[in-house]
């Protein structure tokens, strides 16, 4: 069996997640790449030094039409040929991509899963997490978009794969890339970082907000927020945990001023050690969090970067 | 312009769900259910671009048991002109109902499908996407903003560091995220209007849609629980916690 694992990647370099996917289709069999979008032929250098992977198919495409959903899944469709899976992380980019082509190959995907029990029997969240449901594929090829949390990603280094360019289909035209607005950031990716945190509605307001981030550079913390941090306007939409937002599974989650609803648990529940600081002692947050101090953020989050600058 | 707005009957969002005793599933009977939240924010979207004169008319469409009648009446209540129910005790997965709803746009000729982005029950995050493959046409996922002029559509998308803007000629697939809009309540005079606006009942039979399930449910568990831990008096304590019980930092 061979397995195609459509990678993202940043700015030419991998994302650990994308290397969560292959670790993943590690367990189905021999494992082939492709990467598009800019930067394309960077990451595929990153890709062929990833151990375990084959070959590494690349996209180089400069018109900005490897950013479109329907091209890409066009050449998912058309590389479908040679694979039994193809594969991606849970990124905004694959679920845009992995189920168009899911549908031009006559496939229903199977997302976000969390476990591998055979070549077509697969273990995904449903209902935000509150249940786990183990599914059969009756698929002949089988389209899957993997949990990163769930796996644990493979090397960076040490591999050296062959390089092939593909070129991409012109798809059903009728869409075309206007630009893309990424936010910069100093800070560790969310998704992979070891530490997050998190800041809710009790941060009040954009200001307030950034007074996570003497505590997140204490910690080499990723920042996250809760949907209510975001809809008001505190952060940018791409800092949302949550079963619409990110998932992630840190070492360590500290949530600020976040009350615990299901759809934010359902993107952090996987953390190792989950910290809360809320005033309300009964916010559902405490029933998932390992330590929690009931008392006011502001006052509490000075005292905190003051304990960590002793004796660290 | 005609929208053709596709609406989903879940587990109302404040619910916790409780997977059934058996592990066949999770327990719907007797379930606050409601439309799904998603396609709320459709609905209200395909709303708005009636009321600002771009739209003309709004089909919502369920595919789903005989139930599924009350989230059509909620999304007539809101602004949906008809809509068309098809009916099926089938479970259904994004492929089938992808094809029904390819059947319907071929049927009533849509400028515009606007769907939730995904459904809060199955999570799958897939419909709009197959739909738009199925019919060959452009698609936006994870819109939070919608603009037509000119036969044509300006979106802008959440993606994962920031933000996209495509634009599509129509007809075209879009797929509604949480900041497009707040939807609004439906007033009572409206819901009692929604009565009297025509549903048509249909089965996938009818479409020539083949509904069998591709995949087969195994078993549905409960993940493991976690249970609550201590609460702290100081940050002095958490730190030392941290430090030297967990030894996360
Ligand atoms: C379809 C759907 C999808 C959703 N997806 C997501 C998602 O992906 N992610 C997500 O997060 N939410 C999601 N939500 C929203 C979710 O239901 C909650 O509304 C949201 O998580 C609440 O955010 P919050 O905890 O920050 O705000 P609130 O519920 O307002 O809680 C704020 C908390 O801060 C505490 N607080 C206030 N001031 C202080 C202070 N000075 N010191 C200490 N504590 C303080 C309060 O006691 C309270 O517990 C979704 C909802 C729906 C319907
Ligand atoms: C383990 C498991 C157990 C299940 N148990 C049941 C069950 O007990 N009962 C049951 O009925 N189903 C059940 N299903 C099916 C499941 O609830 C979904 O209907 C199906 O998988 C579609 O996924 P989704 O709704 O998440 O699609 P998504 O792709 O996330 O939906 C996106 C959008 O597509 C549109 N859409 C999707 N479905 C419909 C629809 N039916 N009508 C109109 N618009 C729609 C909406 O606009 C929606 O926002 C089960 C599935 C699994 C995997």
């Amino acid at each position: 069996m061979t397995v195609l694992v459509f990678l993202d990647h940043e700015g030419g370099v991998i994302r650990q997640a994308s290397r969560s996917a292959i670790a993943a289709a590690n367990r189905l069999g021999d494992v082939d790449v492709l990467v598009t979008g800019p930067d394309a032929a960077a990451a595929a250098k990153s890709a062929a030094a990833i151990p375990g992977v084959k070959k590494v198919l690349q996209v180089t495409d400069t018109t900005g039409s490897s950013e479109l959903a329907e091209p890409v899944a066009a050449l998912l469709a058309q590389l479908a040929d040679g694979y039994t899976h193809i594969l991606a992380t849970s990124s905004a980019t694959a679920k845009n991509v992995l189920p168009r082509a899911a549908a031009l190959l006559d496939v229903q995907p199977i997302p976000d899963i969390v476990a591998i029990n055979d070549a077509d029997t697969f273990v995904r969240p449903i209902y935000a997490g509150s249940a786990l449901a183990t599914v059969k594929s009756a698929d002949a090829k089988k389209v899957i978009t993997v949990r990163a949390s769930s796996f644990e990603p493979v090397a960076a280094e040490g591999g050296n794969a062959v390089i092939e360019d593909v070129a991409l289909p012109a798809g059903p035209g009728g869409s075309t890339f206007v630009s893309t607005e990424l936010s910069k950031s100093e800070r560790p990716e969310l998704e992979s970082a070891r530490v997050v945190v998190s800041g809710g509605n009790g941060m009040q307001n954009e200001e307030n907000f950034k007074l996570l981030e003497p505590l997140a550079d204490r910690l080499g913390a990723a920042i996250g927020a809760s949907r209510a941090a975001v809809d008001k306007g505190f952060v940018s939409n791409e800092y949302q945990v949550g079963q619409t937002g990110k998932i992630v599974a840190p070492e360590l989650y500290i949530a600020m001023g976040i009350s615990g609803a299901i759809q934010h648990l359902a993107g952090m529940k996987d953390s190792k050690v989950i910290v809360a600081v809320n005033k309300d002692p009964e916010a559902p947050i405490f029933q998932v969090a390992d330590y929690g101090i009931v008392g006011d953020l502001f006052t509490i989050l000075p005292q905190l970067e003051a304990e960590l600058d002793k004796a660290g | 312009m005609k929208v053709l707005v596709p609406v989903k009957r879940v587990i109302d969002y404040n619910i916790k769900p409780r997977v059934k005793a058996d592990g066949s599933g999770v327990e719907t009977a007797g379930v606050k259910m409601s439309m799904n939240p998603f396609d709320e924010i459709a609905v209200e979207e395909a709303v708005r671009l009636k009321e600002k004169g771009v739209v003309s008319e709004i089909i919502a469409v369920s595919i789903g048991e005989a139930k599924a009648q009350d989230t059509l009446r909620t999304a007539m209540a809101m602004g949906a002109d008809r809509s068309i129910l098809v009916e099926t005790d089938v479970v259904t997965e994004p492929l089938a109902v992808a094809k029904v709803l390819k059947a319907l746009v071929e049927k009533e000729k849509p400028d515009l499908v606007i769907l939730g982005k995904q459904a809060i029950d199955d999570d799958m995050n897939a419909t709009g996407q197959m739909l738009a493959g199925l019919l060959d046409r452009p698609q936006a996922t994870f819109a939070s903003k919608v603009d037509v002029a000119d036969g044509a559509v300006t979106v802008t998308r959440e993606i994962d560091g920031g933000a996209q803007t495509i634009k599509l000629a129509l007809p075209a697939i879009i797929t509604a995220d949480l900041r497009l809009n707040e939807p609004r309540y439906a007033s009572l005079p409206n819901i009692m209007k929604a009565r009297k606006k025509p549903m048509e009942k249909i089965t996938p039979a009818d479409l020539g849609v083949d509904m069998t399930p591709r995949l087969s449910v195994i078993s549905v568990a409960e993940p493991p629980e976690r249970k609550a831990g201590i609460k702290l008096d100081s940050a002095a304590e958490l730190v030392s916690r941290l430090r030297n019980e967990a030894k996360v930092i």
